[in-house]
């Protein structure tokens, strides 16, 4: 097993699944030539050619609505959104026509929209989006969001094998940053399994993406201060592993939802009401939701600090519920 | 395509009456006027190529061969049509295997213009599969005001896809007139920013319009590319059967009254001796009763189990499958 970055892994998945299977391809904005605004597609078009390897206009709907048809035709499209916050340009391609096609008709759409998601690099309001939510509301939509490089090249892997349409956000913070021991042999992460981080009997800390190790580095903190956490990392934010959330919401009886996107609608409220229907003779304190302040991603360090969950908040709300 | 055409007007006319008889769920979407120009596109295409049809080609669904009782099956949110009834009226899909004689069909969603990028990405994936395909889109001269016409119709030539895309000005977009629609007025010259062939036909002239199609359809399964056919005809009724039109200025209906695409057709066959009268007159009384009777068994279907209304979110549980049944027409291979 060789260690590499998380974002090698994805590169290394996307080699891998178009040497295995000659229906996939990659279609976006720069992904050919100048292998994609931050290379994860380096290398991709030298190997396997412009005709699948394509480089698009700007113009996400084409690429989204293309992919869909190609599909139809027994095509595996992989399309890259250059930055995930572009994929409100595709919005209604996913929403109208990919999620609802197989229901409709029967005709299933095995595309992955895959693209750099999330904050803490000072990419302004349209650099830096967690869109989830967005598309939690929408039946017929899986997604994923890997926070390891072992389950960035699985989960892509199981996203281009997957017969549904697949969205696929990696965070851009940890495409250099993260580094771990990935598998050289094929494997895939199944879609809808959650994994536990850090093993703990005094509160859950749910998560998914980079606020996984702002997860683990509040409960290093905590475990400082005597309290042991456990940190649940989602991977998969539809469908969600319901198994994984209540038991350990039955292990540790209390609930920090942890994620970057902003706090009103977001996902933590679905995961909220997900305890509270199901595992309320549980809790022993309320579920409380740590996320980002309900205003645009703001640009400028010290605003897009405050704006961020945090060590200190999440180490802040698990003192809360154990001292409840 | 008089065959087609009548059928198509004929379909159409039961389901006013089963409109009225309140057995349509929900809207009936008439393509009075416009049936032919909707055969003649479609019978430039092989029986293996793709089509996107809108609501009011209906022409085009018969001239690829579906079975009419499909659409009355879907017009009446049945258990067995297409869709399971989960979907509309003409929101039809049929995908083919790699080597079956049998043509490719997505119907819309409502969001029109969606459409063409879809298209351009069936005839992209086909090309490379292999499979020797070509994609015809109709869309409506509202919906080439939308974003997704004008990407997909990019994409699509800048990638030389063989696509074939129908603009139909019918006039109105709902109750918009083209003039508060675009400011060409041309409804072709839509394309002349993509750098594609475009061409105006008399939409109500079938023969004009069957020329112009089989020219691009050549072309562009030849590797020629991308184009459009800009059709100018008249949408005869309102929107749907709700709309009584009453926006549309009487003398332009009467003066497109008078250019009826199956009845100008009728008598170009019986003024050059194609046909004779006799045999047109028994083409309307076929049509016509084997509107009636697709009619009836469609009728007859049950309404879908309620506790269905969860199947077929996700793959998996194989409830519906895109394809419907295909017809050959009596007249196939003469």
């Amino acid at each position: 097993m060789a260690v590499i970055t998380y974002l090698e892994a994805i590169r290394q998945a996307l080699f891998d699944e178009m040497a295995r299977d000659e229906r996939v391809f990659v279609l976006g904005e720069d992904v050919g030539v100048y292998g994609g605004a931050f290379k994860v597609t380096e290398g991709l078009q030298a190997q396997f050619g412009g005709a699948r390897v394509i480089d698009t206009p700007i113009s996400e709907t084409a690429i989204v609505g293309s992919a869909i048809g190609a599909s139809y035709m027994g095509m595996r499209p992989v399309a890259e959104v250059q930055f995930i916050d572009f994929i409100a340009c595709a919005f209604d391609m996913l929403t109208n026509f990919a999620a609802t096609s197989r229901y409709r008709n029967g005709a299933g759409v095995p595309i992955v929209v895959r693209g750099p998601c999330g904050g803490g690099v000072g990419g302004g309001p349209f650099h830096s989006l967690n869109p989830e939510s967005f598309f939690l509301n929408t039946p017929g939509l899986k997604m994923v969001e890997p926070s390891t490089a072992h389950d960035a090249k699985g989960l892509l892997k199981a996203a281009i094998r997957d017969d549904d349409p697949v969205l696929y956000f990696e965070h851009k913070y940890l495409y250099r940053r993260i580094k771990d021991e990935v598998p050289e042999d094929d494997y895939v992460v199944p879609i809808g399994k959650a994994a536990i981080r850090r093993e703990g009997a005094d509160l859950s800390i749910i998560t998914f993406g980079a606020m996984v190790y702002t997860a683990l580095d509040a409960a290093g903190r905590l475990a400082d201060a005597g309290v042991q956490a456990e940190v649940l990392d989602l991977r998969s934010l539809a469908p969600l592993d319901r198994e994984a959330i209540l038991q350990t919401v039955a292990k540790t009886s209390r609930a920090v939802l942890l994620h970057e996107a902003t706090m009103t609608g977001g996902i933590g409220g679905e995961l909220a009401a997900i305890i509270g229907e199901e595992a309320f003779e549980y809790l022993d304190a309320p579920v409380v939701r740590v996320a980002s302040v309900d205003t645009p991603v703001p640009y400028s360090p010290p605003l897009e600090a405050a704006f961020l969950p945090s060590v200190e908040k999440v180490v802040a709300a698990a003192k809360r519920l154990v001292e409840y | 395509m008089y065959y087609f055409a009548r059928l198509a007007r004929d379909i159409e006319e039961r389901l006013v009456i089963l409109f009225r008889q309140s057995k349509v769920i929900g809207g009936l979407y008439r393509s009075l006027g416009q049936e032919g120009e909707s055969v003649a596109t479609a019978y430039a295409l092989r029986r293996t190529d793709a089509i996107l049809p809108l609501i009011r080609n209906m022409g085009a669904l018969m001239t690829m061969g579906v079975r009419p009782k499909e659409i009355f099956l879907q017009y009446m949110a049945k258990a067995e049509s297409n869709s399971r009834g989960r979907d509309l009226n003409i929101h039809v899909v049929n995908l083919p295997a790699d080597g079956e004689e049998q043509p490719v069909i997505v119907g819309p969603i409502s969001m029109l213009g969606d459409s063409i990028p879809v298209a351009a990405g069936i005839a992209l994936g086909a090309r490379m599969r292999g499979r020797d395909l070509v994609a015809m889109a109709w869309i409506g001269d509202g919906a080439t005001s939308t974003g997704a016409f004008h990407e997909g119709l990019n994409f699509a030539a800048v990638q030389k896809i063989p696509l074939v895309v129908v603009a139909e000005d019918n006039k109105y977009a709902y109750s918009t007139p083209i003039e508060k629609q675009m400011a060409i007025t041309r409804i072709d010259e839509r394309a002349a920013a993509y750098g594609i062939p475009h061409e105006m036909v008399d939409g109500n002239d079938m023969l004009a319009v069957y020329d112009v199609a089989k020219r691009l359809v050549d072309r562009a399964r030849e590797g020629g590319g991308a184009a459009l056919i800009g059709i100018d005809t008249m949408r005869m009724q309102g929107h749907a059967q709700h709309d009584d039109a009453r926006y549309v200025p009487k003398p332009l209906l009467e003066e497109w009254a008078a250019k009826d695409p199956i009845a100008r057709y009728s008598r170009w066959l019986v003024e050059t001796g194609v046909a004779a009268k006799q045999e047109l007159d028994d083409i309307d009384a076929m049509t016509k009763s084997y509107a009636a009777e697709e009619a009836r068994l469609a009728e007859e279907s049950p309404m879908p189990d309620p506790a269905t209304v969860a199947r077929g979110v996700y793959a998996g549980d194989d409830f519906a499958t895109p394809r419907v049944e295909l017809v050959k027409s009596p007249f196939a291979g003469s």
